[in-house]
């Protein structure tokens, strides 16, 4: 009997494990919170804290004359990590507005470096350095022509270190806007075939860059009823509240260690208000996308917010056009600045046309076969409308590894997540 | 030393005659589609805004240190990091965290911010005794955290409000009551340092050079703990958000 008993509780045992074994375990459920405090390090893989790398930099068109407004972007930059000998070489491209030394991106530094990997970080090319020096037009947000300027930098700068490092097969990634990007740089890649990428993988991609960039720019009115009048006053609550919070901890970072422990201390048993994680949202995505504005704008001269033929010199202040680029949204840019840009260009080009081919519908065919792109993704991605997940899921099938929490990129660097783009390489 | 601020004074004119000059403008200037006048609202009421009559000043400053920066100082730092092993850098960082103190000490004493007096005396004291002459951090191991208080605080603490902005040269952020601060502090701070220099009886010239080397040496590790690089926010508005989160910053640490 007291045999029976064991076997029992062993086989209860076995089972709890079994059922413990698909769970996962991102701390947020919540897909606002997640989007806004990440992964905490506690909850990440463990890390080398410095890694060695080089900031590389060249010409992309030497001709180009930056304008004096811009007068500290010289050279398009990037990041070059490596291992001593022999090893395949990655690159991962940033999202919306992010530089190649943003803080998503030395984490997947340090993640593929410690993983054997030689890495190029590359800015997204909405960030303020891609417009002025590698963007063919200077007006980013059209996916195709991003993925050929992307690909021209990626090319020239694989020239510049390829007598320094050895590489036996190239590997892409990029999440957000960079995993869209990653895709059709993978497309063009099948043309150009300079590296014959062996795996792609896409995290967190938007779908439609037209439907995430309005579902982004609304977000800021989220906590705002009276409109955008009204983000003073919900700032400088914000910020008080933060004040409160760095009394009482006795230090601030903004890390996501800071939020995390924010979120421990004050909002266990209450969330916070969705509509102010949203705003919080909302407004980093807006001043990404006016930074792209601004720079599109005085590179193309187009008169949009600063006056057209007005040169700018390095000291004028720009604070009147950092005002009025805060009230325009990515999609104005679209309508007002790009899309009228394609259209003089292609007379009979619509809207509709420029919104569709500005998406992965474009290359679904391409997408669904082409076994080497992975996708890793978040039934709660905030980016994403419920039938940009189903096209997702369609699309990639088995190659689709969808996490039922998340948000946009907050499980990005938790370990099970880690594991799962470190396997999908390897396999 | 009096040639080394020559120098430090010419190259400073020399970049910012380079900073400085002016657009030319060719072509008819045409208003912008979404000029800002169209967002017409009280200075108060806009999120970013910070007093600052003196912009076009402190922009040129603001560019001459992200110059200085790349050119002069930081390259320093890195050789000071790279010729220094990890735990004497840490030395450093402690040792003239001890020294500062005194700013600490008086400050927190201002305010009658009793706690952090205490903190401050025992922080002094552990430290310059078990932690070797303050280069090991003994007391913050033992869970007594540093303070943050200097005189610009102070004042702000008795209601002064932050005044223009102010950007200075090599040190970067300021307003003008906090550059009235740093000025006591480093009054405060010099007079101490140079009684407990007296006590080492050394002759003249010794003593100036260790002088030198003090504020030398304390630059670097100033730069070294501090990770802003210039123009790294990715941002052409970087200026107008560096002088927003410094305001926000400053309010932080009064209200503390």
């Amino acid at each position: 009997m007291k045999r029976f008993s064991w076997l029992v509780f062993f086989v209860f045992l076995m089972s709890a494990v079994w059922s413990q074994a698909g769970a996962y375990d991102y701390p947020l459920k919540d897909p606002y919170l997640a989007t806004v405090i990440g992964t905490p390090t506690e909850f990440q893989p463990k890390l080398p804290e410095k890694i060695d790398y080089k900031m590389l930099s060249f010409k992309v068109f030497p001709e180009r004359v930056v304008p004096s407004v811009f007068w500290y972007q010289r050279d398009f930059r990037y990041s070059l990590t490596y291992q001593k000998g022999e090893a395949p070489l990655i690159f991962v491209i940033a999202g919306t507005g992010s530089t190649f030394y943003s803080s998503s991106m030395i984490f997947f530094q340090k993640i593929f470096y410690q993983a054997g990997y030689h890495v190029i970080c590359l800015s997204s090319p909405t960030s303020m350095n891609f417009i002025t020096t590698a963007s063919a037009t200077s007006l980013p947000g059209n996916i195709i022509a991003d993925a050929a300027d992307l690909y021209r930098v990626m090319t020239m700068a694989w020239e510049q270190v390829k007598d320094r490092i050895k590489v036996s097969e190239f590997y892409l990634t990029g999440y957000s806007l960079g995993a869209s990007e990653a895709a059709f740089v993978a497309k063009l890649d099948e043309e150009k075939r300079v590296f014959n990428f062996k795996k792609v993988l896409m995290i967190n991609p938007a779908v439609s860059l037209y439907t995430s960039a309005k579902i982004l720019d609304e977000m800021i009115l989220a906590a705002l009823p009276g409109g955008l009048k009204d983000f003073n006053d919900w700032l400088n609550r914000v910020l008080g509240r933060f004040a409160e919070f760095y009394k009482e901890m006795g230090y601030i970072d903004l890390s996501h260690d800071w939020l995390y422990d924010i979120y421990k201390r004050n909002f266990r048993t209450q969330s916070p208000k969705r509509e102010n994680l949203a705003t919080m949202i909302g407004f980093a995505f807006r001043i990404s996308s006016n930074n792209m504005i601004f720079t599109s704008d005085v590179m193309t001269n187009a008169g949009l917010i600063v006056p057209k033929n007005l040169v700018l010199g390095s000291a004028d202040s720009l604070y009147e056009y950092f005002r009025a680029t805060s009230t325009t949204t990515f999609v104005d840019y679209f309508d007002e600045l790009l899309f009228p840009y394609y259209k003089a260009k292609h007379p009979e080009l619509t809207q509709e046309k420029a919104i569709d081919i500005d998406s992965l519908h474009y290359i679904q065919a391409y997408l669904e076969k082409s076994p080497k792109i992975g996708l890793m993704g978040n039934e709660d991605d905030l980016i994403l409308t419920p039938q940009d997940l189903n096209f997702l899921k369609y699309v990639f099938g088995s190659r689709a590894k969808i996490y039922p929490y998340g948000g946009h990129c907050g499980n990005m660097s938790y370990t099970e997540n880690v594991e799962y783009m470190l396997n999908f390489f390897k396999r | 030393m009096k040639r080394a601020i020559n120098l430090t004074l010419l190259i400073f004119l020399v970049l910012m005659a380079g900073c400085a000059t002016a657009p030319v403008q060719k072509e008819p200037i045409i208003p912008a589609k979404r000029s800002a006048a169209q967002y017409a609202i009280p200075e108060k009421q806009q999120a970013f805004y910070v007093y600052d009559p003196w912009e076009p000043m402190n922009r040129r400053i603001y560019n001459f240190n992200a110059v200085f920066d790349e050119y002069v100082f930081l390259p320093v730092v890195r050789a000071y990091e790279f010729v220094l092993p990890n735990f004497a850098q840490t030395g450093v960082t402690n040792f003239f965290n001890n020294l500062t103190e005194i700013n600490n000490l008086m400050n927190s004493l201002l305010q009658f911010k009793i706690v952090k007096v205490f903190n401050t005396i025992g922080r002094i004291a552990c430290n310059t005794t078990v932690g070797l002459g303050g280069l090991i951090d003994v007391a913050t191991h033992e869970g007594v955290q540093r303070e943050n208080e200097d005189f610009g605080q102070t004042l702000g603490f008795y209601g002064l409000g932050q005044g223009p902005y102010l950007v200075l040269p090599l040190l970067g952020p300021s307003g003008v009551r906090d550059t009235t601060g740093l000025v006591v502090d480093t009054v405060v701070y010099t007079l101490m340092v140079n009684r407990l220099i007296d006590e080492l009886d050394m002759d003249n010239t010794d003593e100036d050079i260790l002088k030198y080397s003090l504020t030398g040496l304390s630059a670097i590790d100033k730069r070294h703990k501090q990770s802003f690089r210039y123009f790294m926010t990715g941002s052409p508005f970087e200026y107008t958000i560096v002088r927003k989160l410094y305001h926000v910053q400053r309010e932080f640490l009064i209200e503390n």
